[in-house]
């Protein structure tokens, strides 16, 4: 595998543009910056709000300095209340060119855009010029999501990606899953993979806080629907969802933007700490999709069984389908077909192959499918976090008492 | 439990003692397991769970090695594991009587 090395050390499976809105207001104008480079890894990001909000400007830093990201160009209407000093600065120091237009003084939208397009230009011309460098699989840090799940979903999909999952953390590298929200009844056998006790605990906190949190919107998981799956009980629904993350022991739980301090299995918690003020912890999948990217995921694997077709920015998206049907029928916008499992002509193990082979193509500058079809989805809304306690990454300690040893 | 089954059962995890059907059961059909060949009395659909052993009330009822409820009846090796013979352990906003409720009335067929 190749890709390219920043200066922080991590590596990037991709060298993408972003072209970053930072209110609503420069959407239109970030959006036609892009256009002429559709093709060419120039993706549009952004937050639409004009109020300033920790988290989106926290997310907005991982991923102006995410390793899939080499080069930077921030639009700015001009009064809003997003830090893009701050910003500018961060991309700056992390070695990556960086350009910031203001619409408001830049001449609006017609000027604003074509000063943007050429810097886009020499950027991408600088960035095509950088060489590649060896890419070991333990220095990708991988994502997993599932959206528009079927009842097949926890039989064939997920598990495959489980065992992937499992085969990559045995080959050093980081794996991230989430949504605690589905994991409601999973946290004690979650608790017992933790590789602390307090991290346990830490867990266990998780999940009961996510509880809490969607029955304050009304938000049961279970509904009639998964009785007539077949399935029985909450805990067996959350079974379905939980079978991504494999059977590793868990290193760490960590929130949006958040980098894992080792390799090893993540649990993000993608549900806000305090009261219930920003509605919906994430409005649809892209949003988790960006939240995992964030915290340095370098690819998705997401899994689906009624045919989601999304990708994202920044971070390629690898679909597996969880069965044969809707396979068959969406087969341009699907990597992999879990559904032989069902069919009885592959093994879970199979699969999770498969998978694992979906990755390594991607990450040698394979396109997935949602990437060749162009689909660069992004969604980033207001949130509000606590940081992580020291019990959370156990990992950190062992890392910086390792490096201290050496 | 090594054992020979069903091509139209999965087992998710070797310590499981529920099997998944893949596929759909008729009424009628016979379903083999570990030898032993029995006759489904009404048709099971994909996603369904199948006792992989016979199991005792109160028993734990796991799928993807794990915990997922408890047995509330003695359930027969082949039988259909569903709301009738098990239940959740977990918080109670979540379990029973709504899952009674969402699927009072409706046997599984």
């Amino acid at each position: 595998m190749k890709g390219w090395e920043r200066p922080d050390g991590r590596k990037g499976i991709r060298n993408v543009i972003v072209v970053a809105y930072l209110v609503e207001c420069a959407h239109h104008v970030a959006r036609e910056i892009t256009i002429p480079w559709r093709d060419q890894d120039v993706h549009l990001i952004g937050f639409p709000g004009c109020y300033a909000n920790q988290y989106a400007y926290n997310m907005m830093e991982r991923l102006s300095t995410h390793p899939n990201v080499g080069g930077v160009v921030l639009v700015s209407l001009g009064c809003e209340g997003f830090n893009k000093r701050s910003l500018q600065r961060a991309v700056s120091a992390s070695g990556r060119p960086v350009e910031t237009l203001i619409i408001q003084g830049d001449g609006g939208t017609r000027s604003t855009i074509e000063k943007g397009r050429a810097i886009v230009e020499k950027m991408r011309a600088v960035l095509d010029e950088q060489p590649t460098v060896h890419v070991d699989l333990s220095e990708l840090v991988v994502g997993t999501i599932c959206g528009g799940s079927d009842g097949a979903s926890g039989i064939t999909a997920n598990p495959a990606v489980g065992r992937a999952f499992d085969s990559l953390v045995a080959e050093g590298a980081t794996c991230v899953f989430e949504e605690t929200g589905e994991l409601i009844g999973c946290e004690g056998h979650m608790a017992s993979r933790a590789i602390t006790v307090e991290l346990a605990d830490e867990i266990t906190r998780s999940v009961g806080k996510a509880a809490r949190y969607y029955e304050t919107l009304g938000h049961g998981s279970f509904a009639p629907g998964n009785a007539e799956g077949g399935l029985t009980t909450q805990e067996e629904k959350s079974m379905g969802a939980y079978a991504k993350s494999g059977s590793s022991q868990i290193s760490g739980l960590i929130k949006p933007g958040d980098q894992p301090p080792s390799g090893g299995l993540f649990l993000l918690d993608v549900v806000p700490d305090g009261e219930v003020r920003f509605g919906f912890p994430n409005i649809a999948d892209n949003a988790e999709i960006v939240e995992l990217i964030a915290c340095g995921c370098q690819l998705i694997i997401f899994t689906t069984g009624r045919g989601s077709v999304v990708g994202s920015a920044i971070s390629p998206v690898i679909k597996v389908c969880s069965n044969s049907d809707t396979y068959n029928r969406l087969a341009e916008d699907m990597d992999v077909n879990a559904g032989t499992v069902l069919d009885g002509t592959r093994t879970l193990d199979e699969v999770g192959k498969e998978i694992l082979d979906a990755v390594t193509f991607v990450a040698s500058g394979g396109k997935s499918r949602s990437e060749e079809l162009g689909h660069q989805e992004f969604i980033l809304t207001y949130k509000s976090f606590e940081p992580v306690g020291p019990a959370c990454l156990p990992t950190s300690r062992i890392t910086a008492h390792h490096k201290a040893a050496e | 439990m090594t054992d020979q089954y069903d091509a139209r059962l999965l087992l998710l995890h070797p310590d499981d003692n529920v099997f998944v059907t893949r596929a759909k059961i008729a009424a009628g059909d016979s379903l083999s397991i570990a030898g032993n060949h029995m006759a489904v009395a009404a048709a099971i659909l994909p996603g369904f769970k199948v006792a992989r052993t016979s199991i005792r009330p109160g028993d734990s009822i796991k799928k993807y090695g794990a915990h997922i409820g408890s047995a509330t009846a003695h359930i027969s090796l082949g039988d259909v594991v569903h709301t009738d013979n098990m239940k959740s352990d977990y918080i109670p906003t979540y379990t029973e009587e709504k899952i009674t409720e969402y699927t009072s009335g409706r046997k599984i067929s």
